[in-house]
């Protein structure tokens, strides 16, 4: 039943003009970012290779291509997202699924899924890119399947995010606007403590940005791992509260 | 027989405004129960709670034997239902709509496309299954609606407000439908056209401020619209001090020129004395006939808090 859901909201996705046009800007602006850097490799490549320990391909083309990917992303998810439960309250279509004999938890992860479905093909369409680069050369696998992997998780606990803000709001804007300024402020969380030049444990727990540098560095602990799995788990939690909350009170 | 429907002392509040206050009833299989009401009588509310949309405040909903509260899942298997606006995927076609509740109701892989094959041909689907829900009228729109409610063939179909926004020959076919339906199914629906409930109906209710006032069968109420009263015509101006000395006959009303209301007893029927006696007097019998109580007139009296009074 889960994925009956998900796969509606897949290809409702699909239906609109949004899912395509998402794909190709976010393809065409991260394809420039990736020339520019490739470029950026070919001019500097003869004085790497005289340096001992000099910074590989990936470092210098993989790693940066997916920082970007995540930035932009968090600018992108919250307009993916908006519409999950928001347009469904506002064209009453709601109703359909609750008088359906299925239970809240379905309804939230079926659309959770069908989201990430869409999430899938971005990060699969970027991983394309550095992949091409095997034709004139070597990758560190290590280090692109962590960078996939840090990019994968991002985006997971953007989308729940977002699904939550879209439960709780009534129109769709301001769900995208409530799920963007939460994913920009813990975004942005670890800048003051850096620029202030002293050590806040808990701000620096709470930056998406750490935890997803540190992945993408190449080193998966089960810290960052479990901040990631925590973060995506409370706000699906909290999206199935809001919508059973519906049902006790309007 | 097993009850289809049991709601005990359902109670919803919004805020501090009741909106549905004490309300219990049952529906069993072969009923069609006519929910009759004025806006904001809490018609709508009602069918929120039966369908699990809307936790009621206090009270308990059996459907089908479950618990609505505490199995769910059992309960709403036998549920289909149509909100006051139906519940539709304007981007999707009426095939890929339908098939897609077949899906969310548990409809079984091959049985799918012969629940929908068989909606969509008592609903006059057919000639439209291809096209988007979006691009379809609003009368069309309705009936992918109500052949959502039936299409898992629930023993329960809640429809509120069917036939709105259809035209006088679709109103037809819906309500001939919700007859056959109501024959191996129990049905409700909500409405506040009264003679919509006169003809497709077993049962009627009548909600007013949250509260029931009237819940009667069809016949039952027949029988209370019959109460009432005689028009009699005659060419000469009779003497009603004679007509008032017939057993039965309560008061007389004078209307226009000649012509006279007699309110009368139901269960002591004086028509025929009445007629002879103008007869035998002499007044030339120009008119008689029996003057029904319209719903209407129940409906009205019913909620401006009167006694149902004969």
């Amino acid at each position: 039943m889960i994925l009956t859901i998900a796969a509606r909201e897949f290809k409702t996705l699909f239906l609109s003009p949004l899912a395509w046009t998402v794909l190709a800007v976010l393809q065409l602006i991260l394809a420039y970012l990736f020339l520019t850097q490739v470029e950026t490799f070919t001019t500097i490549q003869a004085k790497l290779a005289t340096i001992e320990g000099a910074p590989g391909l990936s470092d210098i083309v993989v790693t940066p291509l997916f920082g970007n990917a995540g930035l932009i992303l968090l600018l992108v998810t919250p307009l993916l997202t908006m519409r999950l439960i928001c347009e469904e309250r506002r064209n009453k279509t709601l109703a359909l699924l609750l008088s359906a004999p299925i239970s809240n938890i379905e309804i939230i992860i079926g659309k959770y899924l069908g989201i990430v479905g869409l999430l899938l093909i971005v990060v699969f369409l970027i991983t394309l890119m550095p992949l091409s680069l095997l034709m004139g050369g070597t990758l560190d696998f290590g280090k692109l399947f962590a960078n996939i992997m840090a990019l994968l998780l991002l985006v997971m606990a953007f989308a729940a995010t977002g699904l939550f803000m879209s439960c709780v709001s009534g129109h769709p804007i301001v769900a995208a606007m409530g799920s963007l300024g939460i994913l920009l402020l813990l975004w942005i969380l670890d800048w003051t403590v850096a620029m202030r030049d002293q050590d806040s444990g808990l701000f620096e727990y709470l930056s998406i940005l750490r935890h997803f540098q540190n992945i993408q560095s190449g080193l998966i602990s089960s810290v960052d791992v479990g901040y990631f799995l925590l973060f995506i788990a409370w706000f699906i939690l909290l999206s199935i509260r809001s919508l059973e909350n519906d049902r006790l009170q309007k | 027989m097993t009850k289809l429907i049991e709601a005990e002392h359902l109670y919803r509040y919004y805020g501090k405004q009741c909106a549905v206050n004490d309300v219990s009833f049952s529906l069993g299989k072969g009923e069609v129960l006519g929910f009759l009401g004025a806006n904001g009588a809490g018609k709508t509310t009602t069918m929120q709670m039966l369908c699990g949309n809307l936790a009621p405040s206090a009270g308990s909903i059996r459907i089908n034997g479950f618990d609505l509260l505490e199995q769910p899942r059992s309960a709403k298997r036998s549920l289909g239902y149509l909100p006051d606006v139906p519940p539709l995927y304007k981007e999707l076609s009426v095939q890929e709509f339908l098939h897609y509740c077949a899906q969310l109701h548990g409809i079984t892989k091959h049985a799918i496309n012969p629940a929908i094959d068989k909606a969509k041909q008592r609903c006059g689907l057919v000639d439209v299954s291809k096209r988007l829900i979006a691009n379809l009228s609003k009368g069309f729109q309705q009936r992918v609606g109500i052949a959502q409610a039936i299409l898992h063939n629930p023993d329960v179909i809640i429809l509120d407000e069917p036939t709105v926004g259809l035209d006088p020959i679709q109103i037809l076919e819906i309500r001939a439908l919700i007859r056959e339906l109501g024959q191996d199914h129990g049905v409700i629906l909500s409405t506040h056209i009264l003679s919509e409930v006169q003809e497709s109906c077993t049962h009627v209710q009548i909600i007013h401020q949250g509260k029931l006032i009237l819940s009667k069968s069809v016949a039952g109420l027949n029988q209370i619209m019959d109460t009432a009263s005689l028009q009699v015509t005659t060419r000469l101006p009779p003497d009603t001090s004679v007509l008032l000395a017939i057993p039965g006959v309560n008061s007389i009303e004078q209307l226009a020129g000649n012509c006279i209301k007699i309110h009368h007893s139901v269960t002591d029927n004086p028509t025929r004395q009445i007629a002879e006696t103008i007869m035998a007097e002499g007044w030339e019998l120009q008119e008689l006939t029996p003057v029904k109580r319209s719903m209407e007139d129940i409906f009205i009296t019913l909620t401006q808090g009167n006694d149902l009074s004969v």
